[in-house]
């Protein structure tokens, strides 16, 4: 239809496609209006906290803000000699109005970080500018200590010019960005991080893999059995869902610390001797029985969903063809289980990843992740902006295994129930 | 080349699941080879726990089942070599239609190029050749089922059992494949034996019929016997439709005997009844009485129209007849007006012949 007349019209003369539109937007917005607090729940809890965090990870303003003149002057300066006498004055102003407000530690802290020893120049210098005289600030800084002299600590300044800075996340990675700007390693013996986030790597596997191996067989017998044997199984596996976490995580020390009941186990059925008691708790291997057992049921679960719509006539469908009750379960079973595995294994991943109480309590010095570190930053040295950057290299990590996961296997893919 | 006639034999086969009840009770049976035999039942009477047997899912409680004179219950179902087309067809969902063709001959070693020959042939005997690549969920029922059937057929097996394939097709797709298999099944002349609930579908199909009920084979032999000549009256009510009169026998001689029922006597043909004073069920089938008999027949009442109804190529009167409200009676429409009007009397006459005097239900 080509003209105005071929639009059907309603009963009261409104085209019909714009009473259908009126109609169904006060359905939309109180279907709006129903997921709303959701929306601001989410809001407020997830998405702003994120924003802190990345805000706080990358927020260098507190030195910027200390010296406004000083940077200002600084702009036309291009660092190869010495400032001139404007920066020198600007240094001098912004340096005096600190001390005077009794602001001048953080300072001197934050740039004892970039260049070290700056801290006692800065308080010299504290001490004797109340006796300076007006104009050339130059010599007279300079007379306070030789230092001064030296062009490195201006650059120093310089180089927290900027309002942010990437510099929490390269200390993730036990790296730093050197005097001449250049990005390094931290020496060999403090690359403490990139050990933790191996071995977070590492237990994530491990107690990925273990909770399939483990999981695999229940989740299929779970599938099989009779209704009444398979329900009481469930509350089984579920138990550990409805006991605290922390309570399971004691009942595994008590297990398994040195003269816990395990090792008395193994003493008494002479495995070992008395004396010589194997260590399975504060270390790895704590940190792995705890974990898999407390993260098991996520496996159990999507495995569980996706074996039971699979008909029990498939298999015998593929022995009936004339394959062994072997290949029928790798040919047939298996592949049908690859979405309940793939839904299983992402979620205790990305669980175990960020894991934080299991690991504090049984893991020890060797089984500690990199969540304990953030959770060090956050109420120990109150680097917050450090625990933040992280967190948030945490959280890109998981997103980053989400997309290869995604890539691979297809996130369509996953079955969770 | 001679056909065996047991090819498979089912020798004092008994089921059990719980130790407490006979599933399957003193089954024999011997099917012919090339033959195509149906089991039919209603649910819970032990066919298909005799097919599961017979694929080896199950194992015998007691006896012996042979295939082509090998004891079988020993042997694992995949070393079997017998197809088998399960109710939900069950193909693999995670492979294409050629894979799952392929699948049975993978297994089996099967070199490349005779897979694709194999898998072409199958697929163009269930008319699916333009269909390889497709996944077995962007078919429509009928066609997996026709998947289904090629696969179990695709590897020769020397016997293909069907467990009630076409349970899930509507009416006409599954009238259709009912003459599909059937053809199928007569061109490559193996041995079938198909479960079955629907009796329409066992009489259109099957070289034979073995009627369970019970655990036990109430009846096993070719359709038409089935129908015209039922030995029992569970045969006798299960297949077809079946007018039934109970009473005793009053009088027998030489092939015929005579019935005493509540409200008259009737002569019928002693099938399972020997003596007098028996009780028995007589069973005449509808088509068997006729409206004002032309000839002269050996039974002849008198019964009221009760109601009429209208089916198209006939027309179904059930009557008041000998004290039995349900006497049904099929008119064909060719027929003259019969004076069929609700509420007329009208004569009913039948052969002794048709009117078999079985077991008391």
């Amino acid at each position: 239809m080509s003209s105005e007349t071929g639009k059907i019209l309603s009963t009261d003369g409104i085209p019909l496609e714009e009473s259908l539109k009126q109609a169904e937007r006060k359905n939309k917005i109180k279907a709006f209006l129903l997921v709303t607090p959701l929306l601001l729940f989410l809001i407020i809890t997830y998405i702003v906290p994120i924003a802190d965090m990345f805000s706080r990870s990358i927020d260098d303003k507190m030195v910027t803000n200390m010296l406004p003149k000083t940077y200002k002057a600084m702009e036309q300066w291009d660092g190869k000699e010495l400032p001139p006498e404007e920066v020198f004055e600007a240094f001098y102003l912004d340096y005096k109005i600190l001390v005077k407000n009794k602001t001048a530690g953080k300072l001197q802290t934050q740039l004892n970080y970039e260049k070290n020893g700056f801290k006692s120049v800065l308080k010299k210098l504290a001490r004797k500018q109340k006796k300076f005289e007006e104009g050339n600030y130059k010599e007279q800084i300079m007379k306070v200590h030789k230092r001064w002299r030296n062009v490195e600590y201006w650059r120093a300044i310089k180089r927290r010019a900027p309002a942010y800075t990437y510099s929490k996340y390269l200390k993730g990675v036990d790296m730093y960005s050197n005097e001449d700007g250049k990005i390094v390693q931290v020496a060999e013996d403090r690359r403490i991080h990139r050990i933790l986030w191996s071995r977070t790597l590492e237990v994530a596997f491990f107690v990925t893999l273990f909770c399939f191996l483990m999981a695999y067989p229940i989740a299929h017998l779970l599938a099989t059995l009779p209704m009444k044997y398979s329900n009481l199984l469930m509350i089984c596996v579920l138990l550990p869902f409805w006991t605290s976490l922390l309570v399971r995580t004691a009942s595994w020390m008590i297990l398994l610390q040195q003269q816990g009941i395990v090792n008395d186990f193994f003493v008494w059925i002479g495995l070992v001797a008395d004396d010589n008691r194997p260590e399975m708790m504060y270390n790895k291997t704590g940190t792995y029985v705890a974990m898999t057992q407390i993260l098991l049921p996520f496996m159990v679960l999507p495995l569980y969903s996706v074996m039971k719509t699979i008909s029990p006539s498939l298999m015998r469908a593929g022995k009936s063809l004339g394959a062994t009750p072997a290949v029928a379960f790798f040919k047939v079973y298996f592949p049908l289980t690859i979405p309940g595995i793939g839904a299983g294994c992402l979620l205790v991943f990305i669980l175990a990843i960020g894991y934080y109480i299991t690991p504090a309590l049984v893991g020890g010095a060797s089984g500690t992740l990199i969540s304990n570190q953030i959770a060090y930053h956050m109420k120990s040295t109150l680097d917050w902006s450090f625990a933040s950057a992280m967190g948030l290299m945490l959280l890109t990590g998981v997103l980053v295994i989400y997309w290869i996961y995604n890539k691979l296997v297809g996130v369509d893919n996953i079955k969770l129930g | 080349m001679s056909k065996k006639e047991d090819f498979v034999k089912f020798d004092k086969v008994d089921k059990s699941y719980d130790g407490k009840v006979l599933v399957v009770k003193d089954l024999n049976l011997d099917i012919e080879e090339g033959e195509f035999v149906t089991m039919l039942g209603p649910s819970g009477s032990g066919k298909t726990t005799c097919l599961m047997m017979l694929a080896g899912f199950e194992t015998p409680t007691n006896g012996e089942i042979y295939l082509d004179k090998n004891p079988i219950s020993n042997i694992p179902p995949h070393k079997r070599g017998i197809g088998m087309v399960f109710q939900n067809y069950a193909l693999f969902p995670h492979m294409t239609v050629f894979e799952n063709l392929a699948f049975p001959l993978r297994v089996r070693k099967i070199s490349k190029e005779d897979i694709d020959k194999k898998v072409d042939k199958a697929l163009s005997m269930v008319s699916l050749s333009e269909f390889g690549n497709r996944m077995p969920g962007q078919l429509s029922g009928g066609q997996q089922q026709r998947v289904a059937v090629a696969r179990a057929l695709v590897f020769d097996p020397s016997v293909v059992l069907m467990d009630e394939p076409l349970g899930a097709l509507d009416k006409n797709l599954r009238e259709s494949m009912q003459y599909e298999i059937k053809h199928i099944h007569e061109n490559i002349g193996v041995t079938v034996v198909y479960v079955t609930h629907d009796q329409g579908e066992a009489l259109t199909m099957s070289n034979r019929i073995a009627v369970f009920n019970d655990g036990k084979v109430q009846q096993l032999s070719s359709p038409d016997k089935l129908y015209e000549e039922p030995v029992n009256s569970f045969v006798a009510e299960f297949i077809g439709e079946n007018n039934t009169f109970a009473g005793e026998i009053s009088d027998i001689s030489n092939g015929s005997c005579k019935v005493k029922l509540d409200k008259g006597e009737i002569i019928a043909n002693p099938i399972s009844v020997k003596s007098v004073g028996e009780k028995t069920t007589v069973s005449i089938r509808p088509e068997r009485a006729l409206i004002n008999p032309e000839h002269k027949m050996d039974n002849n009442q008198k019964g009221k129209i009760e109601e009429v109804i209208y089916h198209g190529d006939h027309t179904r009167v059930r009557l008041n007849l000998l004290g039995n409200s349900e006497f049904i009676l099929k008119v064909p429409n060719s027929s003259q007006n019969l004076d069929i009007k609700l509420g007329n009397e009208i004569n009913i006459g039948w052969n002794s012949h048709d009117a078999r005097a079985l077991d008391p239900k």
